[in-house]
């Protein structure tokens, strides 16, 4: 590690396929990263780059078939999840590892209510009684901020907003009090102003509780509010890692500056901003041999053709900061050489 | 939900007594005539005389309020009486079958307990094979146990019980001898041995109409549960680390069933009109074998009434099926 810490979260080379009729997909290619305690990592990508089926690998959440996860480690406080069994699986998840998706509307079950759902891991991780789940569960309402917590325990999610639904997405996630909290573009569905709510129940449920944290937006704008650290995803790699100022002051994947330019600024029209990078990620159908960006990128060299990059550090003034890329072109030569 | 209910209930009123209308004309207007039934030997006056005594010779009208009022207030105030003690009725004018001149309402109490156990029975283990197959096979989609599920419930859709039916009488009945091929309608359980026969008669027709309505709601179970399984809410279940038996059993199933349920009660009903065929095959004297006999003979009070019966059930169980599914489904609110 670079600085040291030891890591909660140690991912090491995840490569995850889907078997379809059509043949394979490769949707992660040898993802490597880490989480250190009580840390915010961002992940950001286009719809499509892997994002989300990095994450459910992780704890087996992916259906199989089709999915499957096909090599790497995954250690959990020195614990491989991948070797692990089922049932020992079971016991990490909503335990150790909390996950929140990206859509309240759906991700909570209609039929029950609001109390059982939140009670349901604490009754099956915490070996508590219906009376100490129910306690904990009003504990947790109140924690992230829905008001009237008792009473809204015998609620169903259809009687609460979108943004009432993602709280209680958290609070069932942070029922056990996981050491890590894996959120899947937990503000994606919901309107700005509500988004911004919750960014802020985050941030502060974080000081008060100091699990780390994975948050996956294709929103850079995001990623700048709360972040430590960020990871870009592309095609299933991961094609550039830096702390949060770091990359926003050095970006260097032609990937990650044609994310930024997409940040909207203050008088910018939101609609136009999908439209900057030209283009769609790739769907993979076998291991890249290749840079899977460069179809769509302005930079590409000739070895983009026929070798895909492997991350390496930058160096630039930054060095030693853990900022690293997968690209044959480099930010820097290109800068010095129009200098 | 009360007031929804009521609301309803009231609801239902004219249209069960436009569906009683409709059906009294057109058995009416069916060809056949009563008559048929006298002897030729019985000379005119006689014949007249009798004809007059059924009522028959009355204009339709007259006798379709005659037997309204007979339905829906004499007929209630028999029923009072018999179970209470009392005489409401004073003797009034019951609704009289004209082939055996007893009322009607005598010969259904008679015949409908023969079909209800039958059919109640047949519905009840078709359910309970049904809804583990369904879940079983949506949870192992595409696998040899779905596929088979499969294949036999396309078989019990297509192949018409009337078929099967026979078929099951001439295998096991009368080639292997195992099942009695007639059915006693007068056995009564009393002790183990006539228990054990009361099975034995039982078991060929249940199984038909057991096979009928398994075929169909093990369909639906599948899809349902299906659907289900590939909601976002399933994933967060997993995600929480509940185990497969939770998932699929709790959650997944806890929604599944809103619509089987629905389904379930929905073709209660419609199990009678299958039941006419069955009780025919394996010479059941139910309610649907009564019902044939009285279209035979042009007995048209029994089948008015037996037909009116079955268009209350139908109504009826639309009605329980949508209170089940306010039940079921706390999204749905009734008021
Ligand atoms: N069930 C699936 N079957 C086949 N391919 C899939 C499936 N789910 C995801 N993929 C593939 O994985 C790629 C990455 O998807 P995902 O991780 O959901 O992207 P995102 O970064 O938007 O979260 C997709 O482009 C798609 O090709
Ligand atoms: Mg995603």
């Amino acid at each position: 590690m670079p600085d040291g810490a030891v890591p909660v979260l140690d991912v090491r080379g995840l490569k995850t396929v889907f078997r379809t009729r059509a043949g394979e997909i490769h949707a992660v290619n040898s993802v490597s990263f880490h989480l250190k305690p009580g840390e915010l990592l961002g992940v950001v990508g286009e719809s499509g780059s892997g994002k989300s089926v990095t994450m459910m690998s992780l704890i087996g959440l992916l259906p199989s078939p089709p999915a499957e996860v096909r090599a790497g480690q995954v250690l959990l406080a020195g614990r491989d999840l991948l070797k692990v069994d089922a049932a020992e699986l079971r016991q990490v998840r909503g335990a150790k590892i909390g996950f929140v998706f990206q859509d309240p509307m759906t991700s909570l079950n209609p039929v029950f209510t609001v109390g059982n759902q939140i009670m349901e891991p604490l009754l099956t991780h915490k070996g508590m009684t219906k009376a100490q789940a129910r306690d904990r569960a009003v504990e947790l309402l109140e924690l992230v901020g829905i008001p009237d917590a008792a009473k809204r325990l015998k609620s169903y999610p259809h009687q609460f907003s979108g943004g009432m639904r993602q709280r209680v997405m958290i609070a069932i996630a942070l029922a056990c009090d996981p050491d890590v909290l894996i959120a899947d573009e937990p503000t994606t569905a919901l309107d700005v102003t509500i988004q911004a709510q919750i960014l802020e129940l985050v941030k502060e449920l974080r000081q008060k509780l100091g699990m780390a944290i994975i948050w996956i937006t294709h929103d850079l704008g995001v990623i700048a509010a709360i972040a430590d650290r960020v990871m870009v995803m592309y095609g299933g790699q991961v094609v550039e890692h830096a702390p949060v100022k770091e990359l926003f002051a050095h970006p260097q994947h032609p990937y990650t500056r044609a994310l930024l330019k997409t940040i909207p600024s203050i008088h910018g029209a939101r609609a136009s901003r999908l439209q900057v990078i030209e283009g769609q990620p790739p769907i993979l159908m076998a291991e890249p041999t290749s840079c899977p960006f460069r179809a769509r990128c302005a930079h590409a060299l000739e070895v983009c053709a026929h070798q895909n990059p492997l991350r390496h550090p930058v160096d630039s003034a930054a060095l030693g900061l853990g900022h690293d890329v997968a690209c044959h072109w480099s930010a820097q030569s290109a800068e010095v050489a129009h200098a | 939900m009360l007031t929804y209910t009521l609301r309803r209930l009231l609801a239902a009123i004219p249209t069960l007594l436009l569906i009683s209308l409709v059906i009294f004309l057109l058995v009416d207007m069916a060809p056949g005539s009563p008559l048929s039934e006298i002897p030729l030997t019985v000379p005119p006056e006689v014949r007249q005389k009798m004809i007059a005594a059924m009522g028959a010779d009355q204009p339709v009208m007259v006798r379709y309020v005659l037997w309204l009022k007979q339905f829906f207030w004499i007929e209630p105030l028999y029923g009072i009486d018999a179970l209470l003690g009392t005489d409401f009725a004073q003797g009034a004018q019951r609704i009289i079958s004209w082939q055996s001149k007893m009322p009607v309402f005598r010969i259904i109490g008679e015949r409908l307990p023969q079909t209800l156990t039958v059919v109640g029975t047949a519905y009840l283990i078709g359910i309970l094979i049904a809804l583990p197959i369904g879940i079983y096979s949506a949870y192992r989609q595409y696998s040899w146990f779905d596929q088979a599920g499969t294949f036999f419930a396309m078989a019990g859709f297509s192949v018409p019980t009337f078929f099967t039916g026979n078929v099951l009488i001439l295998v096991f009945a009368v080639k292997l001898g195992w099942f009695p091929t007639i059915y006693d309608t007068n056995l009564k359980v009393t002790d183990f041995a006539s228990f054990y026969k009361m099975v034995m008669q039982m078991a060929l027709p249940v199984t038909v109409l057991a096979l009928f309505n398994a075929a169909e709601i093990s369909r639906y179970t599948r899809s349902s549960v299906l659907e289900n399984l590939g909601q976002d809410y399933v994933r967060t279940a997993r995600a929480k680390g509940m185990g497969e038996k939770v998932v699929v059993l709790k959650h997944v199933l806890r929604n599944s069933l809103i619509p089987v349920v629905t389904v379930i009660a929905l073709g209660l009903p419609t199990v009678f009109g299958g039941a006419i065929v069955t009780e025919n095959i394996f010479k059941i004297n139910g309610i649907g074998a009564a019902l044939i006999g009285a279209i035979h003979v042009s007995d048209l009070p029994t089948v008015q009434t037996v037909t009116f019966i079955f268009a209350v059930l139908i109504v009826l169980f639309n009605l329980i099926a949508d209170i089940l599914y306010g039940i079921l489904d706390p999204r749905i609110r009734y008021d």
